[in-house]
């Protein structure tokens, strides 16, 4: 093996592991650092695919900024009695769990055994497709309607966010 | 490749109006606080520019922004749906929002930026302003279901929405994702043209499926209607008649674009799902509202009903169903903001006196205002010569037309069905005592949008050509 | 070899900064002392040279203390993370340009990676966790309060401290740190320097006040405020875990004053150095000097600020945070790039 295969099934399993801790965890505050490391993990899978400027932003982003905020929601909340949150089995709920199973597989079995015809000719390009340079001059041209979109949707969630918080209804 | 980003500007000018006309209020409501009336004149005005602005741009498909949207007939026609749409939700709100005392300027705000959304999904060619399209549109909406703060079920619908609507939007773009990655593009142009070498892909298929459950999320088609009938009773009604009118719209404009335009399903096995689900959500939204008690959540299900109608046209997937589909959601639209209208002006400020009982006896009092009422009724019901009954008619033609008769027949059959709970309300507002204490206090622009919303309706209703020529162009 | 070069780069800027951290805790309280006219520590080892070496001794001995009902596991990792994040900023400065030792070219700077500056602001917004959990693993309200205010002002901080950085980043066209010390070597007009500190002066004064924030340090300690929290997030800490915190803060304060000097303040850039004539290695040796130097005179004024301004109210710090510093470094990154558009 590469060091590169070593480094994708380290940072694979790392990443698995810890998504399946986020959601056994009982203490809110663990689910949440394991939702951090699930990023980094995340982050070095990008790096492994030279896409720096999304790894880095990935971690920028993710676990520097908004899971803190989550960090920060969860403790104001106070949600220490883990009991609370509990899960009771039902009969309901086993459908569901059946359910999602099934279509897991379902889709395992699709994208896992009966995929093979990745068109090629997209995937080799070259290395400086994860460079700032090239996202930056994609981002400004080719991508700048979308980019300028992304502003307006972002102001609208702003506008939303204080309309939801603002303290006085007046 | 050089760009000439003027002409792109002026082919997606009124996209950008209506930006601009957000951008605006932002500011208007930073330097005049609580400024609620200035900010119902700028969004009229700026709507309306919009309006001027999409009949100047011309009706000549037009690219734009290196293909990401596309300026042209079926841009036009929708985007005439949602300013209309967007002008007399607004016209119908002042009044509304006085008196539940809401009246704050971020909702013209929201609306108006929910509107560009809409526009983004007629004018979108690209997988991506689909999605930013969509995401623009339902974050208004999250909030603006949630306006009413103080009331529990407001916050409750708000709640819902959005986390239903998250979830439905991971499906979207992890469709997004997969076709993509089969595809290696999310232009819907460039996946139309090499669709026949990817049909079969099983990475593919599960993308295009994706799709189809956000959309259907998004119009509220079973089984993913689940949250429509709460979220439409606890958001305020003018804002639940917005959803149930623009946004449908808007997610069928998403829908046929994505799915009747790019991919060329006609006759395989997605069109037999979207059959399916046609035939679920006409059966399911029209039997559920028969045993409702609250109006809004009546038309609620009825909206339900309705998108099965509207993707009977979709499941046919031919020029009839297309021409269909347009119609249908006209005559939809209309009716609906009319019929909702009505409902916010005999709303009182605790949100009550929406249940059927409340309408009795309401033509003694009020007889323009239940006359109006019938005649949306009766066009949901689609009795003729109301619009409703064109867009039935065309899209079950279309049905036949595909050779899914089954699929006509239960369409008809669920119609009649649904004209018990339509005329029941009529059967009560005419022929019922009632205890005559509903209080009606419509400001003259409630009263002219209502009446204007009738007016198109027998409009349509008798003369079906003026869309059917509209939509016929679009095709 | 690559990697042997690579490992002894770390060891030596490792070595270099737990040793710097020792003095640097000493000068601070000498300074202190100076400023509020005492004597300060002056009774272990000549002129007190030993002190921080004798606190250190202390910390290692004292006993390791966990609340009754913290979070034991959280509680230890707390330090770890702050630790972590504290040593691994560093690795992307250039401390010196590129040297030549026995016939290979070796770059001072651990880790040459293009998106530097990316790097950096990456790292250090991670530290927040560092002080957030140790405020809520303690089960003590000072703490949690003190973790809360860190993560409240480390984010609202931060994003002056990236919109601060986007001016310098427009003028040198590039993320990569060695890229943006380069551009600062030639000169202005002819004879002053070309140091962002000069073309960029209020992306310099925004950064700076921005550094402070992020270090906790005076006049924006609030998470470790003492009249109100006790001591803030570190209240439950005792012993070893204390002093990690204690040394993550110092390279924190020495890692800032790196970052400062090498985006404004021309890195290792010895102005009219070249005219000198000395030989290739005697330069580079004289620009790491440089380096150094400067960081000596940013920590130098990070202290006598310390101990001569009095600490924000919480609402001023958010307030100067949000209404202030942010419009202000929009404005700037602004104004920036309508001038390089123009010229």
């Amino acid at each position: 093996m590469t060091l590169q295969a070593v480094l994708f099934y380290l940072l694979a399993a790392v990443s698995i592991a810890s998504a399946i801790m986020v959601i056994t965890r009982r203490n809110p505050v663990t689910s949440a650092l394991f939702l951090v490391l699930n990023f980094f993990s995340l982050g070095g899978l990008y790096l492994t695919l030279h896409a720096q400027f999304i790894a880095v932003i990935q971690i920028l982003v993710y676990a520097g900024a908004i899971m803190v905020l989550f960090l920060f929601v969860i403790m104001l909340l106070n949600l220490g009695d883990s009991q609370s949150l509990r899960e009771v089995i039902s009969l309901r709920k086993l459908a569901g769990v059946g359910l999602s199973t099934a279509f897991l597989l379902e889709i395992i079995y699709i994208l896992g055994f009966r995929v093979s015809d990745f068109p090629a000719g997209e995937v080799t390009r070259g290395l400086e497709i994860g460079t700032v340079e090239y996202i930056g001059q994609k981002l400004f041209t080719d991508y700048l309607f979308p980019f300028e979109i992304t502003s307006i949707l972002l102001l609208a969630a702003i506008v939303g966010a204080v309309v939801m918080a603002k303290r006085k209804l007046d | 490749m050089e760009n000439n980003y003027l002409a792109d500007l002026w082919n997606s000018s009124p996209i950008v109006c209506v930006v601009l006309t957000g951008l605006v209020l932002l500011l208007v409501e930073s330097v005049r606080r609580g400024s609620g009336r200035l900010s119902y004149a700028v969004s009229l005005v700026g709507l309306a520019s919009a309006g001027v602005l999409i009949v100047a741009v011309g009706d000549v498909a037009q690219p734009a922004f290196n293909n990401m949207i596309v300026q042209g007939p079926y841009a036009q026609f929708f985007t005439v749906i949602f300013l209309v749409t967007g002008i007399l939700t607004i016209l119908l709100s002042r009044g509304y929002l006085d008196r539940q005392g809401i009246h704050r300027s971020e909702y013209y705000l929201l609306v108006v930026f929910a509107i560009s959304g809409m526009m983004l999904l007629a004018y979108a060619m690209d997988l991506i302003v689909v999605f930013l399209g969509i995401e623009l549109m339902s974050i208004c909406l999250y909030i603006l279901a949630g306006f009413m703060r103080t009331r529990g079920t407001s916050m409750e619908a708000a709640l819902k929405y959005f986390l239903l609507g998250a979830f439905a939007t991971g499906f979207l773009l992890y469709g997004i994702a997969l076709i993509y990655g089969s595809t290696g593009t999310t232009n819907l142009e460039q996946i139309a043209k090499s669709f026949a070498e990817h049909s079969a892909s099983p990475m593919f298929l599960v993308g295009v499926s994706f799709l189809l459950v956000a959309f259907a999320f998004k119009v509220a088609a079973v089984p993913f209607h689940m949250w429509a009938p709460d979220v439409y009773e606890g958001a305020p009604t003018m804002v639940t008649a917005f959803m149930s009118t623009g946004v449908k719209a808007a997610g069928f404009a998403a829908f046929v674009a994505v799915f009747m335009r790019s991919f060329q399903y006609a006759g395989s096995p997605v069109n037999d799902v979207l059959a399916a689900i046609a035939a679920a959500s006409m059966i399911i939204g029209n039997v559920t509202a028969l045993a409702q008690v609250n109006l809004k959540r009546m038309l609620a299900y009825s909206s339900v009903a309705h998108a099965g109608y509207i993707l009977v046209g979709l499941a046919a997937g031919n020029a009839d169903g297309f021409m269909g589909i347009l119609f249908y959601l006209v005559a939809y639209v209309v009716v609906n903001v009319g019929a909702f209208g009505i409902l916010s002006l005999v709303e009182d400020s605790n949100g009550q006196k929406l249940s059927y009982d409340d309408y009795a006896g309401f033509s003694a009092q009020r007889p323009f205002l239940a006359a109006l009422m019938s005649i949306f009724m009766f066009s949901l019901a689609g009795i003729p010569p109301f619009a409703g009954f064109f867009g039935k008619y065309y899209v079950f033609l279309a049905a036949v037309k595909a050779d899914m008769i089954w699929l006509a027949v239960l369409g008809v059959l669920t119609s009649l069905v649904s004209v018990y709970y339509y005329l029941r309300l009529v059967i009560l507002m005419y022929f019922r005592e009632g205890s005559g204490d509903v209080a009606v206090r419509p400001t003259w622009a409630a009263m002219l949008s209502i009446g204007f919303a009738a007016y198109l309706v027998i409009q349509f209703g008798i003369f079906p050509s003026i869309v059917v020529d509209a939509a016929l162009k679009v095709f | 070899m690559d990697i042997l070069i690579a490992s002894t780069k770390i060891a030596v800027v490792l070595a270099a900064m737990l040793t710097s951290v020792v003095f640097l805790v000493l000068v601070e309280r000498r300074m202190s002392a100076f400023i509020q006219n005492r004597i300060g520590p002056n009774r272990v080892g000549p002129y007190g040279l030993l002190q921080s070496v004798a606190d250190v001794v202390k910390l290692l001995m004292k006993e390791d203390i966990v609340p009754a009902k913290a979070n034991k596991p959280l509680h230890d990792l707390a330090p770890i993370i702050s630790i972590a994040v504290a040593m691994t900023t560093f690795a992307v400065i250039p401390f010196g340009n590129a040297i030549e030792l026995f016939g290979t070219t070796i770059k001072l700077q651990i880790a040459d990676v293009n998106i530097g500056i990316l790097y950096i602001l990456a790292i250090t917004s991670l530290g927040v966790y560092g002080l957030t959990l140790a405020g809520w693993s303690s089960n003590n309200k000072y703490s949690l309060l003190g973790g809360l205010r860190s993560s409240a002002q480390m984010i609202s901080y931060e994003l002056s401290m990236g919109l601060a950085i986007i001016g310098v980043i427009l003028m040198a066209g590039t993320l990569r740190l060695d890229v943006i010390v380069e551009k600062q070597t030639e000169y202005l007009l002819g004879w002053l320097p070309a140091w962002n500190i000069f073309l960029q002066p209020v992306a310099f004064i925004t950064f700076f006040i921005a550094a402070f924030a992020e270090t906790n340090r005076l006049p924006f300690d609030l998470p470790e405020a003492e009249p109100e929290l006790v001591g803030g997030f570190h209240t439950e800490y005792t012993g070893l875990k204390f002093g990690l915190f204690f040394l993550a803060e110092y390279m924190n304060m020495i890692t800032a004053s790196a970052i400062v000097v090498t985006l404004f303040l021309g890195g290792w850039h010895l102005p009219y150095a070249d005219m000198l004539g000395l030989s290739g290695f005697a330069l580079s040796i004289l620009q790491v000097l440089t380096f150094c130097g400067k960081i000596v005179l940013v920590l130098l004024f990070f202290i006598a600020i310390r101990w001569t301004l009095p600490r924000f109210r919480y609402d001023q710090l958010m307030s100067l945070g949000w209404k202030v510093m942010l419009p202000l470094t929009l404005a700037n990154a602004l104004v920036t790039a309508l001038i390089l558009l123009a010229f």
